[in-house]
Protein backbone atom coordinates (compact mmCIF):
# COMPACT_ATOMS: atom_id res chain seq x y z
CA UNK A 1 0.00 0.00 0.00
CA UNK A 2 1.05 3.46 -0.91
CA UNK A 3 2.41 5.39 2.04
CA UNK A 4 1.30 8.72 1.12
CA UNK A 5 -2.55 7.71 0.73
CA UNK A 6 -4.24 10.51 2.81
CA UNK A 7 -4.97 9.69 6.74
CA UNK A 8 -7.86 8.46 7.62
CA UNK A 9 -7.22 8.92 11.53
CA UNK A 10 -8.00 12.20 14.36
CA UNK A 11 -10.89 13.13 11.67
CA UNK A 12 -12.36 16.01 13.15
CA UNK A 13 -9.67 16.04 15.86
CA UNK A 14 -9.04 19.67 17.15
CA UNK A 15 -5.37 19.30 17.09
CA UNK A 16 -5.46 18.20 13.90
CA UNK A 17 -6.77 22.02 12.87
CA UNK A 18 -4.51 23.15 15.48
CA UNK A 19 -1.44 22.24 13.58
CA UNK A 20 -2.48 23.76 10.51
CA UNK A 21 -1.58 27.38 9.59
CA UNK A 22 -4.55 29.82 11.19
CA UNK A 23 -4.87 31.41 7.75
CA UNK A 24 -7.02 29.96 4.53
CA UNK A 25 -4.05 31.51 2.50
CA UNK A 26 -1.29 29.22 4.23
CA UNK A 27 -3.60 26.21 4.58
CA UNK A 28 -4.61 26.27 0.63
CA UNK A 29 -0.61 26.43 -0.15
CA UNK A 30 -0.09 23.54 1.87
CA UNK A 31 -3.16 21.58 0.15
CA UNK A 32 -2.30 22.60 -3.10
CA UNK A 33 0.75 20.50 -2.63
CA UNK A 34 -1.64 17.39 -1.52
CA UNK A 35 -1.52 17.65 1.99
CA UNK A 36 -4.73 16.16 2.60
CA UNK A 37 -4.76 17.35 6.38
CA UNK A 38 -4.79 20.89 4.96
CA UNK A 39 -7.80 20.47 2.52
CA UNK A 40 -9.35 18.65 6.15
CA UNK A 41 -8.91 21.55 7.74
CA UNK A 42 -10.63 23.91 5.07
CA UNK A 43 -13.33 21.62 4.98
CA UNK A 44 -13.66 21.92 8.97
CA UNK A 45 -13.61 25.82 8.78
CA UNK A 46 -16.09 26.28 5.98
CA UNK A 47 -18.94 23.39 5.76
CA UNK A 48 -21.25 24.86 8.00
CA UNK A 49 -21.62 28.19 6.21
CA UNK A 50 -21.45 26.00 2.81
CA UNK A 51 -24.20 23.83 4.37
CA UNK A 52 -26.02 26.76 5.55
CA UNK A 53 -26.29 28.64 2.04
CA UNK A 54 -26.90 24.81 0.40
CA UNK A 55 -30.01 24.60 2.61
CA UNK A 56 -30.97 28.26 2.21
CA UNK A 57 -30.68 27.46 -2.21
CA UNK A 58 -32.34 24.13 -1.72
CA UNK A 59 -34.71 24.34 1.36
CA UNK A 60 -33.50 20.18 1.86
CA UNK A 61 -31.36 18.92 4.31
CA UNK A 62 -30.20 16.10 2.40
CA UNK A 63 -30.05 18.25 -0.80
CA UNK A 64 -27.36 20.53 1.28
CA UNK A 65 -25.31 17.74 2.61
CA UNK A 66 -25.05 16.42 -1.41
CA UNK A 67 -23.83 20.80 -2.61
CA UNK A 68 -21.28 20.16 0.23
CA UNK A 69 -19.69 16.89 -0.49
CA UNK A 70 -20.30 18.51 -4.16
CA UNK A 71 -18.80 21.90 -3.23
CA UNK A 72 -15.57 20.22 -1.39
CA UNK A 73 -14.75 18.20 -4.37
CA UNK A 74 -15.22 20.68 -6.93
CA UNK A 75 -12.80 22.78 -5.27
CA UNK A 76 -10.08 19.87 -4.40
CA UNK A 77 -10.29 19.48 -8.08
CA UNK A 78 -9.81 22.87 -9.01
CA UNK A 79 -7.43 23.97 -6.21
CA UNK A 80 -4.57 24.51 -8.87
CA UNK A 81 -6.88 27.41 -10.58
CA UNK A 82 -7.52 29.01 -7.25
CA UNK A 83 -5.67 32.59 -7.13
CA UNK A 84 -4.01 32.80 -3.85
CA UNK A 85 -4.63 36.25 -3.19
CA UNK A 86 -8.38 35.83 -3.47
CA UNK A 87 -10.62 34.87 -0.28
CA UNK A 88 -10.82 31.13 -0.16
CA UNK A 89 -14.68 31.82 1.47
CA UNK A 90 -15.63 33.62 -1.24
CA UNK A 91 -14.57 31.54 -3.91
CA UNK A 92 -15.60 28.81 -2.10
CA UNK A 93 -19.23 30.10 -1.54
CA UNK A 94 -19.38 30.72 -5.58
CA UNK A 95 -18.72 27.59 -6.00
CA UNK A 96 -21.39 25.99 -3.47
CA UNK A 97 -24.08 29.05 -5.21
CA UNK A 98 -23.32 27.07 -8.57
CA UNK A 99 -23.58 23.18 -7.06
CA UNK A 100 -26.74 24.58 -5.72
CA UNK A 101 -28.20 26.06 -8.95
CA UNK A 102 -26.93 22.57 -10.77
CA UNK A 103 -28.95 20.58 -8.00
CA UNK A 104 -32.26 22.81 -8.47
CA UNK A 105 -31.71 22.76 -12.44
CA UNK A 106 -31.67 18.90 -12.88
CA UNK A 107 -34.29 18.76 -10.37
CA UNK A 108 -38.17 18.55 -12.53
CA UNK A 109 -40.03 22.23 -12.08
CA UNK A 110 -42.57 22.70 -9.89
CA UNK A 111 -44.79 25.40 -9.11
CA UNK A 112 -46.83 26.24 -6.54
CA UNK A 113 -50.56 26.70 -8.00
CA UNK A 114 -52.18 28.03 -4.79
CA UNK A 115 -50.62 31.06 -4.08
CA UNK A 116 -53.05 32.96 -2.31
CA UNK A 117 -54.05 29.92 -0.29
CA UNK A 118 -50.46 29.93 0.88
CA UNK A 119 -50.54 33.40 1.41
CA UNK A 120 -53.66 33.20 3.59
CA UNK A 121 -52.18 30.41 5.50
CA UNK A 122 -48.84 32.38 6.30
CA UNK A 123 -50.54 35.26 7.00
CA UNK A 124 -52.15 33.98 10.11
CA UNK A 125 -50.21 34.10 13.02
CA UNK A 126 -51.80 30.90 14.41
CA UNK A 127 -53.21 31.41 18.10
CA UNK A 128 -50.62 33.28 19.68
CA UNK A 129 -51.33 37.18 20.58
CA UNK A 130 -48.57 38.87 19.92
CA UNK A 131 -50.32 42.48 20.50
CA UNK A 132 -48.64 42.64 23.88
CA UNK A 133 -45.41 42.45 22.49
CA UNK A 134 -42.91 45.05 21.15
CA UNK A 135 -41.72 44.87 18.01
CA UNK A 136 -38.35 45.24 18.94
CA UNK A 137 -38.43 42.29 21.03
CA UNK A 138 -40.58 40.62 18.05
CA UNK A 139 -37.68 41.14 15.57
CA UNK A 140 -35.39 39.08 17.37
CA UNK A 141 -37.07 36.58 18.73
CA UNK A 142 -37.50 32.80 17.50
CA UNK A 143 -40.99 33.25 16.29
CA UNK A 144 -39.34 35.84 13.74
CA UNK A 145 -37.36 33.13 12.88
CA UNK A 146 -39.88 30.62 12.64
CA UNK A 147 -42.26 32.46 10.49
CA UNK A 148 -39.65 32.63 8.03
CA UNK A 149 -38.66 29.58 7.76
CA UNK A 150 -42.30 28.76 7.00
CA UNK A 151 -42.30 30.84 4.60
CA UNK A 152 -39.53 30.19 2.92
CA UNK A 153 -40.64 26.26 3.10
CA UNK A 154 -43.65 27.39 0.90
CA UNK A 155 -41.64 28.73 -1.59
CA UNK A 156 -41.32 26.87 -4.52
CA UNK A 157 -37.80 25.67 -5.57
CA UNK A 158 -37.60 28.18 -8.12
CA UNK A 159 -39.18 31.10 -5.64
CA UNK A 160 -36.55 30.19 -3.61
CA UNK A 161 -33.49 30.11 -5.47
CA UNK A 162 -34.36 33.53 -6.72
CA UNK A 163 -35.06 35.02 -3.93
CA UNK A 164 -31.91 33.69 -1.84
CA UNK A 165 -29.69 34.84 -4.66
CA UNK A 166 -31.54 38.25 -5.11
CA UNK A 167 -31.91 39.06 -1.53
CA UNK A 168 -29.36 37.05 0.51
CA UNK A 169 -26.25 36.71 -2.27
CA UNK A 170 -27.08 39.99 -3.57
CA UNK A 171 -26.97 38.96 -7.83
CA UNK A 172 -28.91 40.66 -10.48
CA UNK A 173 -32.23 39.66 -11.78
CA UNK A 174 -30.31 39.40 -14.76
CA UNK A 175 -27.65 37.18 -13.89
CA UNK A 176 -30.06 35.30 -11.50
CA UNK A 177 -31.61 34.97 -14.82
CA UNK A 178 -29.10 33.66 -16.92
CA UNK A 179 -28.14 31.02 -13.57
CA UNK A 180 -31.28 29.25 -13.34
CA UNK A 181 -32.25 29.51 -17.43
CA UNK A 182 -34.89 31.50 -16.90
CA UNK A 183 -36.59 34.29 -18.79
CA UNK A 184 -36.22 37.90 -16.56
CA UNK A 185 -39.77 38.29 -16.45
CA UNK A 186 -40.13 35.00 -14.92
CA UNK A 187 -37.25 35.43 -12.13
CA UNK A 188 -38.88 39.31 -11.30
CA UNK A 189 -42.43 37.14 -10.48
CA UNK A 190 -40.87 34.44 -8.39
CA UNK A 191 -39.19 37.48 -6.22
CA UNK A 192 -42.06 39.39 -6.29
CA UNK A 193 -44.33 35.81 -5.12
CA UNK A 194 -41.03 35.07 -2.85
CA UNK A 195 -41.43 38.49 -1.47
CA UNK A 196 -45.19 38.41 -1.12
CA UNK A 197 -44.65 35.41 1.31
CA UNK A 198 -42.36 36.81 3.36
CA UNK A 199 -44.56 39.85 4.16
CA UNK A 200 -47.49 37.80 4.84
CA UNK A 201 -45.55 35.66 7.12
CA UNK A 202 -43.91 38.86 8.75
CA UNK A 203 -45.90 41.55 8.64
CA UNK A 204 -48.10 40.96 11.85
CA UNK A 205 -44.96 40.75 13.42
CA UNK A 206 -42.86 44.40 12.44
CA UNK A 207 -43.98 47.69 12.98
CA UNK A 208 -46.53 49.48 11.41
CA UNK A 209 -46.98 53.10 10.96
CA UNK B 1 -47.34 59.44 -11.62
CA UNK B 2 -50.91 59.92 -10.79
CA UNK B 3 -51.48 56.35 -9.69
CA UNK B 4 -49.74 54.90 -6.47
CA UNK B 5 -46.67 52.35 -7.12
CA UNK B 6 -47.17 48.97 -7.15
CA UNK B 7 -45.85 46.16 -5.17
CA UNK B 8 -43.91 45.73 -7.58
CA UNK B 9 -42.43 48.67 -8.34
CA UNK B 10 -41.46 49.34 -4.89
CA UNK B 11 -39.80 45.88 -4.50
CA UNK B 12 -37.47 46.62 -7.80
CA UNK B 13 -36.48 50.19 -6.24
CA UNK B 14 -35.81 48.07 -3.08
CA UNK B 15 -33.50 45.79 -4.98
CA UNK B 16 -32.04 48.80 -7.43
CA UNK B 17 -33.64 46.49 -10.35
CA UNK B 18 -35.17 49.90 -12.07
CA UNK B 19 -33.42 51.03 -15.13
CA UNK B 20 -32.50 54.69 -15.47
CA UNK B 21 -35.80 56.48 -16.12
CA UNK B 22 -37.99 54.30 -14.54
CA UNK B 23 -35.75 54.68 -11.51
CA UNK B 24 -36.37 58.36 -11.03
CA UNK B 25 -40.21 58.09 -11.99
CA UNK B 26 -40.30 55.80 -8.92
CA UNK B 27 -37.82 57.73 -6.94
CA UNK B 28 -39.86 61.04 -7.82
CA UNK B 29 -42.84 59.66 -6.57
CA UNK B 30 -41.79 58.48 -3.91
CA UNK B 31 -40.48 61.72 -2.65
CA UNK B 32 -43.99 63.67 -3.47
CA UNK B 33 -46.11 60.23 -2.36
CA UNK B 34 -46.77 59.44 1.61
CA UNK B 35 -48.90 56.70 0.74
CA UNK B 36 -46.48 55.10 -1.19
CA UNK B 37 -43.56 55.95 0.99
CA UNK B 38 -45.23 53.94 4.28
CA UNK B 39 -45.85 51.31 2.03
CA UNK B 40 -42.11 51.91 1.01
CA UNK B 41 -40.85 51.58 4.75
CA UNK B 42 -42.87 48.58 5.75
CA UNK B 43 -41.17 46.17 3.00
CA UNK B 44 -38.05 47.53 4.09
CA UNK B 45 -39.02 46.84 7.74
CA UNK B 46 -40.16 43.53 6.32
CA UNK B 47 -36.77 42.89 4.19
CA UNK B 48 -34.87 43.90 7.06
CA UNK B 49 -36.23 41.40 9.32
CA UNK B 50 -35.29 38.65 6.81
CA UNK B 51 -31.78 39.98 6.80
CA UNK B 52 -31.26 39.62 10.30
CA UNK B 53 -32.70 36.56 10.85
CA UNK B 54 -30.02 35.74 7.73
CA UNK B 55 -32.21 32.17 7.49
CA UNK B 56 -30.03 30.01 9.91
CA UNK B 57 -30.86 27.26 8.76
CA UNK B 58 -31.33 23.52 10.74
CA UNK B 59 -29.03 23.35 14.31
CA UNK B 60 -26.24 21.41 13.22
CA UNK B 61 -24.68 18.81 15.26
CA UNK B 62 -21.53 19.29 17.64
CA UNK B 63 -19.58 16.48 14.74
CA UNK B 64 -21.39 17.84 11.63
CA UNK B 65 -17.71 18.54 10.06
CA UNK B 66 -16.66 15.17 10.68
CA UNK B 67 -19.45 13.41 8.99
CA UNK B 68 -18.54 15.96 5.97
CA UNK B 69 -15.07 14.58 6.11
CA UNK B 70 -15.89 10.95 6.33
CA UNK B 71 -18.28 11.50 3.31
CA UNK B 72 -15.80 13.07 1.72
CA UNK B 73 -12.64 11.67 2.02
CA UNK B 74 -13.20 8.14 0.49
CA UNK B 75 -13.90 10.26 -2.67
CA UNK B 76 -10.89 12.56 -2.17
CA UNK B 77 -8.62 9.66 -2.41
CA UNK B 78 -10.28 8.13 -5.47
CA UNK B 79 -10.21 11.30 -6.92
CA UNK B 80 -6.51 11.78 -6.40
CA UNK B 81 -5.38 8.04 -7.49
CA UNK B 82 -7.44 8.56 -10.61
CA UNK B 83 -10.36 6.14 -12.09
CA UNK B 84 -7.85 3.39 -13.35
CA UNK B 85 -6.30 3.14 -9.84
CA UNK B 86 -9.56 2.52 -8.38
CA UNK B 87 -9.93 -0.45 -10.06
CA UNK B 88 -5.85 -1.46 -10.30
CA UNK B 89 -5.92 -0.98 -6.25
CA UNK B 90 -9.56 -3.02 -5.90
CA UNK B 91 -9.45 -6.42 -7.73
CA UNK B 92 -13.14 -6.92 -6.59
CA UNK B 93 -14.20 -3.59 -7.77
CA UNK B 94 -12.85 -4.52 -11.26
CA UNK B 95 -14.67 -8.38 -11.08
CA UNK B 96 -18.03 -6.81 -10.72
CA UNK B 97 -17.50 -3.98 -13.40
CA UNK B 98 -16.23 -6.87 -15.67
CA UNK B 99 -19.35 -8.51 -14.71
CA UNK B 100 -21.51 -5.48 -15.19
CA UNK B 101 -19.85 -5.43 -19.11
CA UNK B 102 -20.69 -9.30 -19.35
CA UNK B 103 -23.94 -9.05 -18.94
CA UNK B 104 -24.79 -5.83 -20.69
CA UNK B 105 -22.44 -7.93 -23.74
CA UNK B 106 -24.99 -10.83 -23.36
CA UNK B 107 -28.27 -9.09 -23.14
CA UNK B 108 -27.03 -7.14 -26.48
CA UNK B 109 -26.29 -10.73 -27.71
CA UNK B 110 -29.40 -12.20 -26.67
CA UNK B 111 -31.84 -9.22 -27.76
CA UNK B 112 -29.90 -9.71 -31.25
CA UNK B 113 -30.66 -13.76 -31.47
CA UNK B 114 -33.86 -13.86 -30.03
CA UNK B 115 -36.76 -13.89 -32.69
CA UNK B 116 -39.00 -11.31 -32.59
CA UNK B 117 -42.43 -11.71 -32.29
CA UNK B 118 -45.41 -9.09 -32.86
CA UNK B 119 -44.84 -5.85 -32.77
CA UNK B 120 -43.51 -3.89 -30.03
CA UNK B 121 -45.46 -2.52 -27.95
CA UNK B 122 -44.65 1.61 -27.79
CA UNK B 123 -46.64 1.91 -24.36
CA UNK B 124 -44.67 -0.72 -22.55
CA UNK B 125 -42.18 1.53 -21.07
CA UNK B 126 -38.55 0.36 -20.34
CA UNK B 127 -37.18 -2.68 -22.10
CA UNK B 128 -37.68 -5.33 -19.32
CA UNK B 129 -34.16 -6.48 -20.04
CA UNK B 130 -32.41 -3.75 -19.14
CA UNK B 131 -34.41 -3.53 -15.60
CA UNK B 132 -33.29 -6.90 -14.98
CA UNK B 133 -29.78 -6.35 -15.55
CA UNK B 134 -30.08 -3.19 -13.55
CA UNK B 135 -31.81 -5.63 -10.68
CA UNK B 136 -28.76 -8.16 -10.84
CA UNK B 137 -26.24 -5.73 -10.72
CA UNK B 138 -27.73 -4.15 -7.69
CA UNK B 139 -28.19 -7.11 -5.88
CA UNK B 140 -25.33 -8.35 -6.67
CA UNK B 141 -23.75 -5.15 -5.53
CA UNK B 142 -26.02 -4.62 -2.77
CA UNK B 143 -25.35 -8.51 -1.17
CA UNK B 144 -21.34 -8.00 -1.07
CA UNK B 145 -22.20 -4.88 0.43
CA UNK B 146 -24.23 -5.92 3.32
CA UNK B 147 -21.66 -8.79 3.66
CA UNK B 148 -18.74 -5.69 4.60
CA UNK B 149 -21.11 -3.58 6.75
CA UNK B 150 -22.33 -6.84 8.60
CA UNK B 151 -18.72 -7.90 9.54
CA UNK B 152 -18.17 -4.06 10.52
CA UNK B 153 -20.90 -3.71 12.73
CA UNK B 154 -20.31 -7.38 14.14
CA UNK B 155 -16.23 -6.47 15.18
CA UNK B 156 -17.94 -3.52 16.53
CA UNK B 157 -20.84 -4.92 18.60
CA UNK B 158 -18.52 -7.66 19.59
CA UNK B 159 -15.08 -6.30 20.62
CA UNK B 160 -13.73 -6.60 24.42
CA UNK B 161 -15.37 -2.86 26.07
CA UNK B 162 -13.05 -3.06 28.65
CA UNK B 163 -9.86 -1.69 27.47
CA UNK B 164 -10.15 1.75 25.37
CA UNK B 165 -10.31 0.15 21.70
CA UNK B 166 -8.28 0.62 18.32
CA UNK B 167 -10.67 1.26 15.40
CA UNK B 168 -8.81 2.04 12.76
CA UNK B 169 -9.36 -0.97 10.56
CA UNK B 170 -13.63 -0.42 11.17
CA UNK B 171 -12.60 3.77 10.49
CA UNK B 172 -11.16 3.00 7.17
CA UNK B 173 -13.56 0.25 6.23
CA UNK B 174 -16.71 2.08 7.24
CA UNK B 175 -15.45 5.04 5.40
CA UNK B 176 -15.24 2.93 2.40
CA UNK B 177 -18.34 1.33 2.65
CA UNK B 178 -20.04 4.91 2.64
CA UNK B 179 -19.46 5.94 -0.61
CA UNK B 180 -20.33 2.68 -1.54
CA UNK B 181 -23.55 2.91 0.71
CA UNK B 182 -25.01 6.21 -0.61
CA UNK B 183 -24.71 4.68 -3.92
CA UNK B 184 -26.68 1.96 -4.07
CA UNK B 185 -29.41 3.72 -1.36
CA UNK B 186 -29.74 5.92 -4.31
CA UNK B 187 -29.92 3.33 -7.11
CA UNK B 188 -32.50 1.46 -5.17
CA UNK B 189 -35.67 2.96 -6.71
CA UNK B 190 -37.87 0.30 -7.69
CA UNK B 191 -40.65 -0.54 -5.46
CA UNK B 192 -39.28 -3.81 -4.64
CA UNK B 193 -35.66 -2.31 -3.38
CA UNK B 194 -38.05 -0.61 -0.98
CA UNK B 195 -36.90 -2.23 2.11
CA UNK B 196 -33.26 -1.97 1.19
CA UNK B 197 -33.38 1.55 0.22
CA UNK B 198 -34.78 1.89 4.01
CA UNK B 199 -32.12 -0.33 5.46
CA UNK B 200 -29.26 1.50 3.61
CA UNK B 201 -30.60 4.48 4.95
CA UNK B 202 -30.50 3.14 8.49
CA UNK B 203 -26.74 1.95 7.87
CA UNK B 204 -25.44 5.32 6.26
CA UNK B 205 -25.03 7.56 9.49
CA UNK B 206 -24.12 4.80 12.05
CA UNK B 207 -21.38 3.94 8.92
CA UNK B 208 -20.63 8.06 8.88
CA UNK B 209 -20.34 8.00 12.57
CA UNK B 210 -17.95 4.93 12.46
CA UNK B 211 -15.44 6.42 9.64
CA UNK B 212 -15.70 9.86 11.46
CA UNK B 213 -14.85 8.57 15.41
CA UNK B 214 -11.42 8.92 16.97
CA UNK B 215 -8.62 6.23 16.56
CA UNK B 216 -8.81 5.01 20.06
CA UNK B 217 -12.57 5.05 21.61
CA UNK B 218 -13.32 4.61 24.76
CA UNK B 219 -15.57 2.34 26.48
CA UNK B 220 -18.32 5.15 26.98
CA UNK B 221 -17.92 6.13 23.28
CA UNK B 222 -18.13 2.44 21.97
CA UNK B 223 -21.21 1.63 24.06
CA UNK B 224 -22.83 4.94 22.62
CA UNK B 225 -22.01 3.95 18.77
CA UNK B 226 -23.39 0.03 20.08
CA UNK B 227 -26.63 1.56 21.67
CA UNK B 228 -27.18 3.76 18.15
CA UNK B 229 -26.80 -0.29 15.97
CA UNK B 230 -28.88 -1.77 18.88
CA UNK B 231 -31.70 0.35 19.30
CA UNK B 232 -32.20 0.21 15.32
CA UNK B 233 -31.88 -3.46 15.42
CA UNK B 234 -29.25 -2.90 12.33
CA UNK B 235 -27.39 -5.85 12.39
CA UNK B 236 -30.67 -7.64 12.64
CA UNK B 237 -32.50 -5.65 9.89
CA UNK B 238 -28.89 -6.44 7.55
CA UNK B 239 -29.41 -10.13 8.22
CA UNK B 240 -32.69 -9.98 7.16
CA UNK B 241 -32.46 -7.71 4.11
CA UNK B 242 -28.96 -9.60 3.33
CA UNK B 243 -31.30 -12.97 2.90
CA UNK B 244 -34.11 -11.35 0.92
CA UNK B 245 -31.19 -10.25 -1.45
CA UNK B 246 -29.91 -14.01 -1.60
CA UNK B 247 -32.73 -15.02 -2.39
CA UNK B 248 -34.35 -12.83 -5.09
CA UNK B 249 -30.94 -13.72 -6.67
CA UNK B 250 -31.46 -17.09 -6.89
CA UNK B 251 -34.89 -16.65 -7.66
CA UNK B 252 -34.01 -14.46 -10.22
CA UNK B 253 -30.88 -16.60 -11.70
CA UNK B 254 -33.78 -19.80 -11.81
CA UNK B 255 -36.01 -17.74 -14.02
CA UNK B 256 -32.97 -16.78 -16.67
CA UNK B 257 -32.29 -20.52 -16.38
CA UNK B 258 -36.00 -21.23 -16.87
CA UNK B 259 -36.19 -18.86 -20.01
CA UNK B 260 -32.75 -20.06 -21.74
CA UNK B 261 -34.66 -23.65 -21.72
CA UNK B 262 -37.61 -22.62 -23.05
CA UNK B 263 -35.82 -20.87 -25.94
Amino acid sequence: MSTDRPNLTGAGNPRLTNRMPQTDAATVALARDGNSEAFRALVERHSRAVYRLAHRMTGNPSDAEDVVQETFLKAYRQLGRFESRANFGTWLHRIAVNCSIDLIRSRPHREAAHDAADLEEIGTPGTQDTTQRTPERLMLSTEVQDRITEAMSTLSQRERAAFVLRHFEGHSIDDISRSLGLKANATKHSIFRAVRKMRAALEPFVASE
Amino acid sequence: MKNHLTEDDLILHYYGELAGHDEAIVAAHLGACKDCQKDFRQLQRVLAAVDESAFAGPELPEHFERTVWARLEPNLRRDRSGWLSWFVFSPGRLAWVSLVLVLVTAAFVAGRLSPRTGTPDAGAGADPTTAQIRERILLINVSDHLEQSQMVLIELLSGDDQQPISFAGERTRAGELVAANRLYRLAATAPADAGIASLLDDLEPVLIDIAASPENVSSQELDELRRRIESKSLLFKVRVVSQDVRQRQRTSVRERAGQRSSL
